[in-house]
């Protein structure tokens, strides 16, 4: 399944975040690049459901197998779960090489701004799940504590990231468009969901 | 039969998904659907024959992922011929009386090209190589390249089955929500590099449901030439009780793919969600509608990775600035391998509202056959804007035309036939639309009707390699017109005979026209007003000429090409200027005797009538160095300290030819007298046929008593070495306009320093400098024909 996310609201402090901006507000520099961010920019979210399942060591996450203790703690309770993938889209990818060349101010913000826009998307998407599901667990993503990175490649081809709304993986698992993010939310077991 | 001869009789039915299939058959998410070919032949087999039993003519093979990337050599083979063999061992199962044939199917690697991804664009083509070459082995009846989202892939996808197989190749795009490929492409842009890269049949699969993609396959029809694929999904997905669901019907499935085949896409079937049901009933829906016949499109469109430009009555402004000729600093940036600063100049262009940037590196001491894609490429990654790739070298121009990343635009190609046999198989590989220049071996025509015919023969051939007439733009050329006083109007006569009689596009360099004149952009841009008013498509200019971009924004205004003048309101602002400064100034008053007089003011009869009333009473060669070459010295001065412009000076020049005429018709003055005595060989050398300049040295080298060898334009090295011997020739003058002969210039110098090591050797030319001079071994360097003179004039003076 595939969500679309037009301008999301970003959050000021976030980008001033990522920029490591000891500013109050954002810049002019920053809210221009805002501003001219190309009418294609778009977030995306593709996502599948999963029924789970706890097998003494292993977890079966329904498209793929772990032993992560981390993610096992962080599904307590849970026997479904929501894997996602959500972009910002190639533009920031676009505007941030383009930048590096000629504006590394620019770059920066652009590259703040991106992360900014993915996080958003992903926040407005969890709430989502949650209303739709009831009650959920925090996003949990490939890298966070002892779940391994390489969950990435069955992730990709679980969800069709590729085909569905256009990241890609490189050997290093490294994603581009570089703005994206994986993830699993769990759903809580006691709650009624609808599917 | 092929595929493409069953296209042209009926219409195609193509198969439907496959993954959601075999997922119901047990196939596990994250699993590698291709390793069923050798695990599961008998269920790829079944589904395979649903199909075909469904009335597909087509089928994929289970071969969507199957590269190099996710097996090895050796397991990519057996899985390639495996789901072949699968696919035939269905079509002689079924019972089907339908024509079939079997896709190999070709699905993005799953990495991001270069510059944004980790491959780079070569690496991408050669996966995608091996793929084709098992399909092609193992017995597939086309290539089928479906669901690619980035426009660079899917070009190095079809170069790959283009370079590696004799199969027909169809090509099918995944477009998003917002109609474009994920990687920004719009359908004109992606219908524009596919179409000119030679795809059988192009079109939109995968993504959306049939009413969704509408859009998109309207599109396709618009700007299209080719049979047109469409092979949507049943819909958008959702989960039920955890399966995946998709939201149309067969039957709503069907009719609008009836819908589609009734406005002409010919070629039909379903992708994800859809099974044999649905394409049973698509095939149902459909039998009795014939096949539409495919008209030819005639818009002119260059691309990049997202854009595309169509020519229209607006005509188009390509940014002239990335070029070395005559510019100092370009030329060290390229030296200095600082392509920084040619991205610099590329945003400066865009941020002027050009629509295209052209793009030439060629200068001597750099290796043009690397740097050109290397720009071409880095520009790629700082804007979006169509490039126009500017080279007449042409390992230059195939490198960069192979990496750039749409449809480019090539300058250019020219009516003689070494440049069309070296330029039409590169558009027809990669495609590219071509600025044509209306000359060919026995140079530039003088009026309108001989640019007119050479045009003529410039599309018949390319019609020979199968390029078709949009993709040709005609430069009809523009000439000084300080030299040549109806340059402008054979130019003028021209495009309008190109466009009325041939129907084709049309582009010019506008600048040339203002050569030797003062105050060149006010004529600039009258003339460009005056071209677009004779149906110019576009522009090669400097978009940061003001007095340019007003007549642009001007014309527009005025013919209604600006609606609610919304663009010259936007840009009133900024194109108001300070009166120009008021740069020419006067020539002093001529002074001097009555012959001085008229010699000076460029009076031609009057010179004449003096010198024939002097002559009576004075010595011819007394009135020569007393009268006439001080006249002459006189202009020259003024040339130099720019009083005086370059047709005042070939006036003068005339006239002092004229009364030259006169003491020679009086037999006062034989050849020999007036004859210094030295010989001067001069050339434009090979691959340049620019040749005002030279011309201009030659009358002025006569006035001053030179006997002058003109071998006139585009002459080889060898030729120019032989006649300095032959001729016993003490100065040799060379002349080059273009960036892209300087090499040519260089191997002249060489080889006449080898055979006749006493002739001096004198360049000039637009792109020379001081330091070019010196580098490519001459032993002079003039910057006009005045100092031609007064080199040789030192040079003989020594003897």
């Amino acid at each position: 399944m595939i969500k679309t996310y037009i301008s999301p609201a970003l959050n000021e402090k976030e980008i001033l975040r990522y920029a490591r901006s000891s500013e109050n507000a954002l810049p002019a520099e920053a809210i221009n690049a805002i501003n001219i961010l190309p009418e294609t920019t778009v977030g995306r979210v593709v996502f599948d459901i999963f029924e789970i399942e706890n097998r003494g060591d292993i977890l079966d996450l329904g498209f793929a197998k772990t032993t992560s203790k981390n993610l096992k703690k962080n599904l307590e309770g849970c026997n479904k779960i929501v894997l996602f993938a959500a972009t910002a889209g190639i533009e920031f990818d676009r505007l941030i090489k383009k930048y590096e060349r000629v504006s590394p101010s620019k770059a920066l913000w652009y590259q703040s701004i991106g992360s900014a826009y993915v996080e958003s998307v992903c926040d407005i998407f969890c709430e989502e799940i949650t209303r739709e599901y009831g009650k959920t667990k925090p996003r949990f993503s490939p890298g966070y504590g002892d779940l391994p990175i390489e969950m990435q490649r069955d992730i990709f081809s679980a969800l069709g990231c590729e085909k569905n709304i256009g990241i890609t993986l490189n050997d290093s698992f490294f994603m581009t468009p570089s703005k994206s993010v994986t993830a699993i939310i769990g759903i809580c077991e006691q709650q009624k969901g609808k599917f | 039969m092929l595929i493409t001869d069953l296209i042209k009789q009926s219409l195609v039915i193509l198969d439907g998904g496959l993954g959601t299939l075999l997922q119901k058959k047990g196939l596990k998410a994250g699993e590698l659907p291709e390793k069923w070919n050798l695990s599961h032949p008998e269920i790829l087999t079944a589904v395979h024959k649903a199909y075909f039993d469904a009335g597909s003519n087509t089928v994929n093979a289970n071969t969507f992922g199957a590269n190099c990337l996710k097996f090895s050599e050796n397991e990519l083979e057996s899985i390639i011929k495996a789901a072949i063999d699968n696919a035939k061992e269905a079509a002689k199962q079924s019972i089907s009386p339908s024509k079939k044939f079997i896709a190999l199917d070709m699905g993005p690697t799953g990495k991001m090209l270069s510059p944004l991804g980790s491959i780079a664009f070569e690496e991408a083509v050669n996966i995608f190589a091996k793929t084709v070459r098992l399909g092609a082995k193992h017995g597939a009846d086309l290539i089928m390249i479906e669901t690619m989202t980035d426009l660079y892939e899917t070009k190095a996808a079809l170069l790959a089955a283009k370079e590696n197989c004799d199969l027909p190749v169809f090509v099918s795009n995944a477009y998003s929500e917002n109609g474009r490929l994920l990687t920004g492409a719009e359908p004109k842009a992606v219908i524009a590099v596919l179409e000119g890269m030679g795809a059988d049949a192009i079109g939109v699969n995968c993504s959306l449901g049939p009413a969704d993609l509408m859009p998109v396959i309207k599109d396709y029809l618009k700007y299209s030439s080719l049979p047109l694929i469409f092979k949507p999904n049943a819909g958008l997905p959702s989960s039920v009780n955890g399966e995946t669901v998709y939201d149309v019907s067969e039957d709503e499935f069907s009719e609008t793919m009836k819908e589609a085949a009734n406005l002409g896409v010919n070629i039909l079937g379903g992708c994800c969600g859809t099974t044999p049901e649905y394409i049973s009933a698509l095939y149902n829906s459909v039998k009795d509608i014939s096949p539409t016949k495919i008209s030819k499109k005639s818009f002119t469109v260059v691309s990049s990775y997202s854009k595309a430009q169509v020519f229209s009555n607006s005509p188009l402004l390509i940014g002239e600035r990335i070029n070395p000729t005559g510019k100092k600093r370009f030329k060290q940036a390229l030296k200095d391998h600082d392509i920084d600063h040619i991205l610099d100049e590329a945003l400066k262009q865009e941020d002027k509202g050009v629509h295209l940037l052209d793009v030439n590196v060629g200068t001597p001491e750099i290796n043009e056959k690397k740097l050109l894609p290397e720009v071409i490429y880095e520009i790629q990654t700082v804007t979006d804007i169509p490039l126009q790739i500017d080279s007449s070298n042409i390992y230059a121009l195939e490198n960069a035309m192979r990496i750039y990343n749409g449809k480019a635009m090539i300058n250019s190609v020219n009516g003689k036939k070494e440049s069309m046999n070296a330029v039409f198989p590169l558009m027809k590989k990669y495609g590219a639309v071509a600025v044509a220049l209306t000359l060919d071996e026995s140079g530039i025509p003088e009026t309108a009707e001989g640019r007119l015919e050479i045009a003529k023969k410039i599309l018949n051939e390319a019609e020979s390699y199968g390029i078709d007439k949009k993709d040709i733009v005609f430069d009809p050329l523009c000439m000084a017109v300080s030299a040549q006083p109806n340059a402008a109007e054979i130019t003028l006569d021209a495009l309008k005979l190109i466009k009325d009689n041939l129907g084709c596009k049309t582009v010019l360099g506008i600048s040339n026209i203002s050569f030797g004149l003062p105050n060149r952009e006010a004529l600039n841009a009258s003339f460009f007003t005056l071209a677009c008013e004779n149906g110019l498509s576009a522009a090669i200019i400097n978009p940061y000429s003001a007095d340019m971009m007003k007549a642009y924004y001007s014309f527009n205004a005025l013919k209604g090409n600006d609606e609610s003048f919304s663009e010259y309101i936007k840009k009133a602002p900024e194109l108001i200027t300070e009166a120009s400064k008021h740069l020419s100034a006067e020539a002093d008053a001529p002074t001097g005797t009555e012959l001085q007089k008229a010699i000076i003011s460029g009076q031609k009869g009057r010179a004449a009538e003096i010198t024939k009333k002097l002559s009576e009473n004075n010595e011819p060669l007394k009135l020569i160095s007393d009268e006439i070459i001080p006249a002459l010295n006189f202009v020259g001065d003024g040339f130099e300290s720019k009083k005086l412009y370059l047709p005042q000076l070939l006036m003068s020049a005339e006239a002092a030819g004229a009364a030259f005429e006169v003491i020679k018709a009086k037999g006062a003055l034989t050849e020999e007298k007036h004859k210094n005595g030295h010989k001067i060989v001069l050339a434009t050398v090979k691959g340049d046929i620019h040749d005002i300049g030279k011309n201009i040295v030659k009358l002025l080298l006569e006035n001053y008593g030179y006997s002058v060898i003109d071998l006139g334009k585009d002459v080889a090295p060898e030729k120019i070495a032989d006649t300095v011997i032959r001729e016993n020739a003490y100065i040799a003058g060379l002349s080059a306009l273009m960036t892209t002969t300087v090499p040519a210039m260089k191997e002249t110098v060489t080889l006449l320093k080898e055979k006749a090591p006493d002739c001096r050797v004198i360049v000039g030319g637009a792109v020379l400098t001081e330091e070019y001079a010196k580098e490519i071994g001459a032993h002079y360097y003039s910057k006009d024909a005045i100092s031609t003179v007064r080199i040789a004039d030192e040079l003989t003076k020594k003897d």
